[in-house]
């Protein structure tokens, strides 16, 4: 088995009244693809936000490679930081920059590279994923859906990282090219031994590229594990997530 | 058989049961009559419903029923439908799949608890306002250690959008507040033959006063609502959480280069408009009192210590902080709708303008204790 990458343990997450998680845990091995499933409202994408540190459990711990999470240091949690990239569901592109110098600018945060070579990398990266080479110049009004997610996904590629979090990469994309997209993912994890963590609801994406998720609902954890495995245990939420009975997946 | 004919109800009441004899189509647009017969009709025994003629029936029609069911079984009485046919049932199942409970509506809460409530908001506000501060201050502390993090080139940007593109209305508004002093103080002064002193009127209470507090009333309008705006927007579009988890800290990205920009340019703001202000009043003073520039200016010089002017530019920064501060908390406030960043664009310049005209009070007050 792959050594452990992200461990949550005992998440409790609460907002005022609200209680999100009650007691979640979750473990995510290295070179996985791991998705956070679950109906509207079930507390995934909040999961997914305190992995990435832009929330914080009201009590529990999350280690990502060893680290506890929770009490970093600001120097720690930058180094943390550029071991990951994110898409963010709307890809939150900076909207005054265009698609290159979306990506540019953490190289020039965070390196000392020639302008030249950071054009070079520039124009890799937008080929890893997809784009055409023009798309450099565009800004993130002028791209179309599709090319936002393909965009956010070089400019989170941009420093080599070991873990990829997707909220909810196919939201909003035509079935076409949400399983382009698919592969686009699993060939990159195969490409460059990426871990990806992703929120989503796409079951064609869970039943294709998922390796194993996380079933979330009544704020607790209904079950992890591979398709095959939740698919064998008898739940309400599971039959009616994976609409057993109907047109959804067959295990 | 289609009948055109809208929906008719007819009451028969029996000795222990009241039957409701329904016609036509029980759709949305023939219920309103019935609605008010129902409501208006005093239940007295069991009802029947019978629906035999209904021809048409459609989710306006099964609330109707539904609602007047829970009605009549709360007095104590029993429905019963008969006649039914089978996409009548098919409908009300797909519309009542659960049998519900009554929705409590929740209490309006009384003006105490309301209150209450704003008051303890208000202070909570207090409390993030001073995390907000501690955070940005905790960030500046370490980019002193770091300087090479401090975002040089924003800071410049914002120099130029929030200061050099701000000179023409600020000389506008200096020029006639220049104006307006010197009109109003001559024709006050001429009765006392001592036009002269309006240059010490003019001189003191310009840059003393006046200008500092009209340029930063005009950037904390100009300014600080597009700082609001500007960061909300990021908000709104996740740009922010996408800084954050590339590790550009909002606050030293954000932040800093908006306040530290405003900080250096207020002051400079602020002296630009003392001579315009001046320049405002020594035109007016010229054409009502007949007193020239030259004797304008000479007097000036001895009438002005330079101690109204410096007070003037020191309070600049100041209100450069409280400016810029206001206007990029307040972005950060913003929530996921679009409504909220129009409320927090318009508190931003609200809080600004009220903290800049509190803060020049307290110079005020402290300054005449000092006795400068």
């Amino acid at each position: 088995m792959n050594p452990i990458i992200i461990e949550a343990r005992n998440i409790v997450t609460s907002f005022g009244e609200n209680l999100i998680h009650d007691n979640v845990s979750c473990t995510i091995r290295e070179h996985e693809i791991y998705a956070l499933l679950g109906g509207s409202g079930s507390g995934k994408s909040t999961l997914l936000r305190e992995m990435i540190m832009l929330g914080k459990p009201s009590s529990g711990t999350i280690h990502i490679f060893g680290t506890d999470i929770s009490h970093l240091s600001l120097v720690e949690a930058q180094g943390l930081r550029k071991k990951w990239g994110v898409l963010f569901q709307s890809g939150a592109l900076y909207s005054s920059l265009t698609v290159g110098e979306n990506i540019a600018l953490l190289y020039e945060e965070y390196t000392d590279l020639p302008p030249k070579l950071i054009r070079e990398l520039i124009k890799l990266k937008i080929d890893l994923v997809g784009l055409p080479q023009h798309a450099i110049h565009l800004y993130p009004s002028e791209l179309s859906g599709g090319m936002v997610k393909r965009a956010s996904l070089a400019r989170a590629l941009a420093l080599d990282p070991k873990v990829l979090f997707l909220d909810e990469p196919t939201s909003g994309l035509d079935p076409l090219s949400s399983r382009q997209f698919d592969a686009l993912i699993q060939q990159l994890r195969e490409l460059l031994g990426l871990t990806v963590v992703m929120v989503t609801h796409d079951l064609d994406t869970i039943h294709h590229i998922v390796d194993r998720f996380l079933l979330l609902g009544e704020r607790k954890v209904i079950a992890e594990g591979t398709l095959d495995e939740v698919l064998a245990i008898n739940h309400p939420i599971i039959d009616y997530f994976f609409q057993k009975e109907t047109h959804g997946i067959k295990s | 058989m289609k009948s055109s004919s809208p929906a008719t109800l007819e009451i028969v009441n029996g000795a222990f049961k009241t039957i409701f004899k329904c016609t036509g189509k029980w759709t949305l647009h023939y219920l309103k009559e019935i609605a008010l017969t129902l409501e208006s009709y005093p239940v007295t025994s069991h009802i029947t419903w019978d629906i035999t003629n209904v021809t048409e029936l459609d989710s306006a029609g099964v609330a109707l029923w539904h609602l007047y069911y829970r009605k009549v079984e709360k007095m104590g009485f029993a429905s019963e439908i008969i006649g039914s046919k089978k996409e009548h049932i098919q409908l009300y199942n797909l519309l009542y799949p659960h049998p519900q409970d009554d929705v409590i509506a929740p209490n309006r809460p009384g003006w105490l608890y309301r209150v209450g409530k704003e008051a303890y908001l208000s202070i909570k506000g207090i409390g993030t306002f001073l995390t907000f501060l501690g955070e940005a201050f905790t960030v500046l502390l370490y980019s002193l250690r770091n300087p090479s993090i401090i975002r040089y080139r924003s800071i410049s940007s914002h120099i130029i959008t929030a200061g050099f593109d701000a000179l023409p209305i600020i000389a506008v508004s200096a020029f006639l507040i220049g104006v307006v002093v010197a009109f109003q103080s001559i024709v006050q002064l001429q009765k006392f033959g001592a036009d002269i002193l309006i240059v010490d009127m003019i001189g003191i209470s310009l840059t003393r006063e006046l200008a500092p507090l009209i340029t930063a009333i005009v950037i904390a309008g100009r300014s600080g609502s597009a700082f609001t705006a500007q960061i909300g927007a990021m908000k709104m579009t996740q740009e922010i959480d996408a800084m954050k988890t590339m590790g550009f800290h909002p606050h030293l990205f954000l932040v800093w280069p908006r306040v530290i920009a405003l900080m250096i340019v207020l002051p400079l703001l602020i002296f630009f408009a003392d001579l315009v202000g001046i320049f405002g009043g020594m035109v007016i003073a010229s054409t009502q009192s007949h007193l020239s520039y030259t004797e304008f200016i000479n007097r000036l010089q001895g009438a002005l210590p330079i101690k109204h002017f410096i007070i003037g530019i020191v309070k600049g920064p100041f209100f450069a902080i409280l400016i810029a501060m206001t206007g990029t908390y307040r972005g950060f406030q913003v929530s996921a709708n679009t409504e909220s960043i129009g409320q927090y664009t318009t508190k931003s310049v609200v809080n600004a303008i009220f903290l800049v005209i509190a803060c020049d009070a307290l110079f005020s007050i402290l300054l005449t204790e000092l006795k400068i």
